[in-house]
């Protein structure tokens, strides 16, 4: 039961073609969870419910594209009603997640007509990706990944846009430079949720099925490839990078994620354990910055200096 | 010719019918006319800040009205009624967002109250007038333009708030206690560019202030509040002859307890 290197090779191109449409998914995360400062758990639903969407249609006869655009709706319905709970009834922006997440569990299955999943007969379709045709997969969604990055490059230097990363940086300014942050966070939420929706949609077409569990844990994989993206980037350059730069890192961390996960595969380590894996990665990637502070700065390290000063004044 | 504010009947109370309940404005009146410059002073829970966010909208008040300039805005939430007001705030973080450069910050203050589109943030045209106001402050911040306001001390955000507040010209200008965070030296500086700015775009501005000196030095009139009431009320010339002493002697006449502030005793 050897580890054969050229299994590991051959499986990096699936990797990467996965880690794809994670990082498009991250780019979501992105806004939410950086630019608004809310951690957004529908995304667990709404990733499914694009998957189930975009499966349903393209059973139907729905072209391909036109599927994942309408998953897209979808998800951004349901970052809608997230948006709503927490602004119109002030439920905290976590719980509102959560809330939407569990009741998008029935709706997913009710779009499945009742099933836990369905699978798309691959060759019937011109599917938009498919993990029959990888390096067709990678370009297409590497090319929907940098248009994504343009958009949102575009949109977040716009009035509007710059109004939405205020929302998220400052609540109190905002409001006094007369902006309703309210509907900010609910626009916010929409567009984030569209995005989860559009990249379970690829995901259900590359894999030929979608699954009422597909999108379990997509929030963590989304701030897994958020933060190890982040790092990277301010590794290689820095903290004052242009904000475009700092997107393509983003999705870069998508992939880096995915690549782990094949190497965590190929090395033969139950597939189990990848939930706690990640979520240990994550913890301590969120953890880091606090524990540096701490260093520094910690009532046990003062309490250390009073004992030595005192020592050394005796 | 109408009041630039004007205040009827405003009350508010905090935490109604429970054992924290507090009676913050009871019964306000209070009118100012265009270019006043009031300040506000008056102990700790007197109702100055209370009164100023009454204004700026931060949460409806129970009773009374609120005109600016002739509207009534007493229905309007802050963001709502934000293209009248200038507001800066004790706390020199909450006026300014800190992950965006100042430009960002500048460019959005331009839009404040205005329908905000899919138009570039910042313009390259409003770029050279953003510097130039920003020279005015004298804080070399006309070089520092894609900085991230993050990275400013709280005089220099301070001082950009103002820029900010007064960039769209406002109705009236509110400062809660603008200067109090900040050391004497710095506040001073806050201080003169108030006065400037206030000045150079003749704004009707209310600023709280804890200190009694500049409260009698700063400004056309002085308002001195104590339990959720004006007590006092000097303008023009009979506010030029004030003096910290005569301030105590007629807050303990009018509200008939010593003015035992600590604060305000400090800053004489």
């Amino acid at each position: 039961m050897g580890l054969n290197f050229g299994n590991l090779i051959g499986a990096m191109p699936g990797g990467i073609a996965q880690g794809l449409i994670w990082g498009f998914m991250a780019l979501g995360v992105y806004i939410t969870f950086r630019l608004l400062d809310i951690a957004d758990l529908t995304v667990d639903g709404s990733f499914t419910t694009g998957g189930a969407v975009t499966v349903m249609l393209i059973l139907s006869g729905v072209n391909p594209v036109l599927a994942v655009l309408a998953a897209a709706v979808a998800g951004m319905i349901a970052g809608m009603v997230t948006g709503l709970l927490h602004t119109v009834f002030d439920i905290p922006a976590i719980l509102s997640g959560i809330l939407t997440q569990f009741a998008l569990y029935s709706i997913n299955l009710a779009i499945m007509g009742m099933s836990a999943n369905k699978g798309l007969p691959v060759d019937k379709y011109h599917l938009f990706v498919s993990s029959r045709n990888i390096p067709g997969s990678i370009l297409t969604g590497a090319l929907l990944i940098l248009f994504v990055i343009a958009v949102l490059y575009w949109y977040f230097g716009t009035e509007h846009g710059s109004a939405m990363r205020a929302t998220g940086s400052n609540p109190e300014m905002s409001k006094a430079q007369g902006i309703n942050i309210n509907s900010m966070k609910v626009i916010g939420l929409a567009l984030s949720n569209a995005f989860v929706a559009m990249s379970g949609g690829l995901l259900s077409q590359y894999q030929g099925f979608a699954d009422i569990n597909m999108g379990r844990g997509a929030i963590v994989i989304g701030l897994a490839a958020v933060i190890i993206g982040e790092v990277l980037g301010n590794a290689l350059i820095g903290k004052r990078m242009n904000f475009a730069v700092r997107l393509g890192f983003v999705a870069v961390g998508g992939i880096i994620y995915y690549l782990v996960i094949v190497i965590v595969l190929w090395l033969k380590l139950d597939s189990n354990y990848l939930k706690l894996l990640t979520a240990v990665v994550v913890a301590v990637f969120l953890a880091v910055p606090n524990i540096q502070t701490k260093m520094k700065t910690s009532f046990s390290r003062a309490g250390k200096r009073s004992v030595k000063t005192t020592k050394e004044a005796n | 010719m109408t009041a630039m504010l004007k205040l009827t009947n405003v009350c508010k109370t905090f935490n109604p019918g429970t054992i924290n309940e507090k009676i913050a404005l009871n019964h306000v009146d209070l009118e100012l006319e265009e270019n006043d410059f009031v300040t506000v002073i008056g102990g700790n829970g007197a109702g100055k800040s209370t009164m100023l966010n009454a204004v700026a909208g931060v949460w409806p008040v129970d009773e009374g009205s609120i005109f600016i300039d002739g509207i009534d805005v007493t229905g309007l939430p802050d963001f709502k009624r934000a293209s009248l007001i200038g507001r800066v705030f004790q706390d020199p973080m909450t006026g300014t967002a800190a992950d965006m450069q100042i430009e960002e910050n500048l460019a959005l203050a331009a839009k404040r109250g205005k329908s905000r589109g899919l138009g570039w943030n910042v313009k390259a045209a409003d770029r050279q007038m953003f510097r130039e106001k920003l020279a005015t402050l004298g804080l070399g911040l006309e070089d520092r333009m894609q900085t991230k306001v993050g990275l400013l001390s709280g005089g220099q955000r301070q001082a950009l708030t103002l820029l900010m507040a007064s960039l769209q010209r406002p109705k009236i200008l509110l400062l809660d206690e603008h200067t109090a965070a900040l050391d004497p030296k710095t506040a001073k500086l806050v201080l003169d560019l108030t006065k400037e700015i206030v000045e150079e775009n003749h704004l009707t501005t209310m600023m709280v202030t804890h200190n009694m000196r500049d409260a009698i030095h700063i400004g056309n009139r002085l308002i001195m509040m104590d339990e959720g009431k004006i007590l006092l009320d000097v303008r023009g010339e009979e506010k030029k002859q004030l003096t910290v002493e005569d301030l105590m002697k007629k807050f303990e006449a009018a509200s008939g307890e010593e003015f035992a502030n600590d604060q305000a005793l400090l800053s004489k």
